[in-house]
């Protein structure tokens, strides 16, 4: 059966199932990927099926982690590394930062580093302290990296099929409260490219760019804003870096209006970038500035404040509104 | 002193045979285990272990009492975290189940000048140092990220990004060094800790710079699913003669030994001998954290190998039968748990949720425009829903 039902999550497994019956040279590593299956069982079953030469339990140690699997990129190994959570993504950022993202370069593009660095990502889990962060523009803002975000299990299907293979390093963000929302999935399609926005909704009057875990908010927010006579259109942008400003410019140029949502905080984030860009580029078919709607340059509040911090339906419509207004 | 890596030096390909004398490396029940009470509840009298009895020599029968009445406690508290939990009271718990005597003797040994550094399963060494247990539960419930003056008992916020705060703790040491105080610091982490660049780092900078500070390493066996062998193949304890200090091994189950050897430590600290690494061999009788399964990963029969060992029942069984304890103790301090987790209880369930405009608050000490901007921006959001409201 090709199509199948899956919760994200679940989707993702596959996909690294898929990557490990294809190619011998995928391993997966991270702290608990092994016997548990990763906290959030995103691996599970794999150390069971593929042995423990495959699926490596690590030391607690990211910046090991990250480093080791540059080694093993180096000697012609493809890993897939988990971080267990955004926030303890940092002890390994200096090897991420200063040796992942510039060796191609370096050696004169006479080596590839084709690792994957998979990173559960974003709140709405009711959590404690670094576990519910968004430090996606971090990863954009430095070159030699890729970095990406599927919002859906089709999406986190193929999109992790296309990381592993790709001969740079991609930072693969998840958004982990969509991790038991299902989705279907073919497993025979052919996906469209890794770095690609996609339309999910078609719209006239405004456009919401959105990517992770604000997807499905976007586009509960198209569906109210119909009731209220209002057409948005929701590109899921799926690619922080790079950035497909093409499908947004497009789009623009049709609604004229421009919303950009995500988790992270607004100040020097992906919005940012968009918003800079859309007004370069459709300055004259702008009707209203581009807004953002994202988190405050505070650190991530504790559980019982993040709906108050996280954009919700309320939030983003209010954007809305006060585009139209214009 | 044997160290198992050779072998493995010598045949690096062969996985199996390496993976059999990590099995081995650990040594479990090693004879370098510092022991004051046997499981069964007696002294142990080891002419080997006598440089560190002697700081429990003089130990009262009321000062026992004292050490088994603040594990009771704090086992109480912790079951209640944890059925508060089960309740939806808190987002997460973090258990010290089997953890009392390594945090008891340990957090007992400081003084109230010294500073701790825990990481986020010390609520016995809080405890000790007079926190209010209702305190830590403010960051578990999710209504604040720490929730506690960390000057007001000298110890330090939880930290959960693991092996950070063992560099806090060394620059605090530092500082204490070049101040010329007396006080010394004491630093928590796992097995699974050790792994850290930070903790290797903070191992360096504290032998470089003859820093008073005692790495008070518990090892629980396992971070979260993965055993000590993922992460060390020598006994965590011997890692500190690699750094020039002393690392010694302690029976974390034994609440006499652990007080013993962490006064020990201290004590070198304040002499300006610099940093001791001590690992408390013990054991996680609970799940990791309230979302963890462990059933997934280890057999139940560990557990009950190391029930027997159970720090609480060794001290009592010591008090009955070489104390004048009586019966009206035990029963006293019942009545006083029951009191304790009532409060704690009825403090968590009163716990109110954070004001929203928190969220901005203490971002910065001096402030900052563009979170005032945000602020008065929500601000008005918020006031635009009460208008609606109010006007309907
Ligand atoms: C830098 C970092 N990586 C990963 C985690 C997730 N994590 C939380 S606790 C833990 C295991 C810690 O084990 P150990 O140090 O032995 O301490 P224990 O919890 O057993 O007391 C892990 C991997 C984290 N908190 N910080």
């Amino acid at each position: 059966m090709a199509v199948q039902k899956l919760p994200l999550a679940k989707a993702i497994n596959e996909s690294l199932r898929l990557a490990l019956e294809t190619d011998p040279k995928v391993l997966i590593m991270g702290e608990d990927v092994g016997k548990l299956g990763g906290v959030f069982r995103v691996t599970d079953g794999l150390q069971k099926d593929f042995g423990e030469d495959r699926v490596i339990d690590t030391p607690l140690a990211e910046s090991g982690i990250v480093g080791t699997a540059i080694g093993l990129a180096l000697r012609g190994y493809r890993p897939v590394v988990e971080i267990q959570f955004d926030g303890f993504v940092f002890p390994a950022y200096d090897q991420i930062v200063t040796q992942l993202a510039k060796m191609h370069a370096r050696a004169l593009g006479k080596i590839k580093l084709p690792v994957v660095v998979r990173i559960p990502y974003g709140g709405g889990i009711g959590a404690v302290e670094h576990h519910s962060e968004s430090p996606e523009a971090l990863f954009a803002h430095v070159a030699g990296l890729k970095v990406v975000s599927p919002s859906n299990s089709s999406d986190a299907y193929w999109m992790m099929q296309q990381a592993i293979q790709s001969d740079d390093p991609v930072i693969f963000f998840e958004p982990k409260r969509r991790y038991w929302d299902k989705g279907e999935v073919d497993t025979e399609a052919i996906p469209g490219p890794l770095h690609g926005a996609r339309t999910l909704r078609e719209g006239t009057d405004l456009t919401l760019v959105a990517y992770g875990p604000m997807v499905k908010v976007c586009l509960e927010v198209a569906a109210a804003a119909q009731e209220e006579g209002k057409s948005l259109e929701v590109l899921d942008l799926r690619s922080m870096s790079p950035i497909d400003f093409d499908a947004v410019q497009k789009s623009v140029e049709k609604t004229r209006r421009l919303v950009v949502v995500h988790e992270a905080p607004v100040f020097l984030g992906t919005g940012a970038e968009i918003a800079a860009r859309i007004t370069e580029r459709c300055f004259y078919h702008l009707e209203a500035p581009v807004l953002r709607v994202g988190g405050y340059h505070v650190p991530y509040p504790p559980a019982r404040l993040e709906d108050e911090y996280l954009p919700g339906l309320d939030r983003v419509l209010d954007a809305v509104d006060r585009s139209l207004a214009y | 002193m044997t160290v198992d890596s050779t072998a493995a030096a010598r045949t690096p390909r062969k996985r199996t045979a390496a993976k059999k004398s990590a099995k081995k490396s650990p040594g479990v029940g090693a004879p370098d285990l510092v022991q004051l009470l046997s499981p069964e509840g007696r002294r142990v009298e080891d002419p080997a272990h006598a440089e560190y009895a002697a700081f429990v020599e003089d130990i009262t029968a009321d000062e026992l009492r004292g050490l088994y009445r603040d594990m009771v406690l704090t086992r109480r508290f912790d079951a209640e975290a944890t059925s508060l939990q089960r309740q939806g009271e808190l987002g997460l718990w973090a258990s010290l189940l089997g953890q009392e005597a390594a945090q008891i003797g340990s957090g007992r040994a400081t003084r109230d000048d010294d500073y701790v550094f825990p990481t986020y399963r010390e609520h016995g060494v809080a405890w000790c140092r007079g926190v209010d247990p209702t305190n830590l539960l403010g960051m578990f419930r999710g209504v604040n990220n720490g929730g506690w003056d960390p000057n007001s008992n000298n110890f330090h916020l939880y930290t959960i990004v693991i092996g950070s705060q063992t560099l806090h703790a060394t620059g605090y040491a530092m500082g204490i060094a070049k101040d010329g105080a007396d006080s010394a610091v004491i630093a928590y982490f796992g097995d699974g800790a050790s792994s850290q660049g930070d903790v290797a780092e903070s191992f360096t900078f504290s032998a470089v710079y003859n820093a008073p500070v005692v790495f008070f390493c518990q090892n629980n066996q396992w971070a979260i699913s993965e055993p000590t062998e993922k992460q060390t193949r020598v006994p965590l304890y011997q890692r500190a003669q690699g750094y020039g200090f002393p690392g010694v091994r302690v029976d974390g189950n034994d609440v006499l030994a652990c007080l013993a050897v962490t006064k020990w430590a201290l004590e070198r600290a304040r002499r300006g001998e610099g940093p001791t690494l001590v690992e408390a061999f013990t054991y996680r009788m609970g799940a990791h954290t309230t979302s963890d399964d462990p059933s997934k990963y280890r057999a139940d029969e560990e557990r009950e190998a190391w029930e027997a060992k159970d720090p609480i029942l060794r001290l009592r069984t010591y008090l009955e039968s070489e104390t004048d304890t009586d019966e009206g103790f035990f029963a006293e301090l019942e009545a006083e748990s029951e009191a304790l987790g009532l409060r704690v209880r009825e403090v968590v369930r009163a716990m109110p949720d954070p004001d929203r405009m928190a969220i901005f608050e203490n971002a910065y000490a001096d402030g900052h425009s563009l979170v005032d901007e945000e602020r008065a921006q929500f601000a008005a959001y918020q006031a635009s829903f009460s208008d609606a409201e109010g006007g309907n």
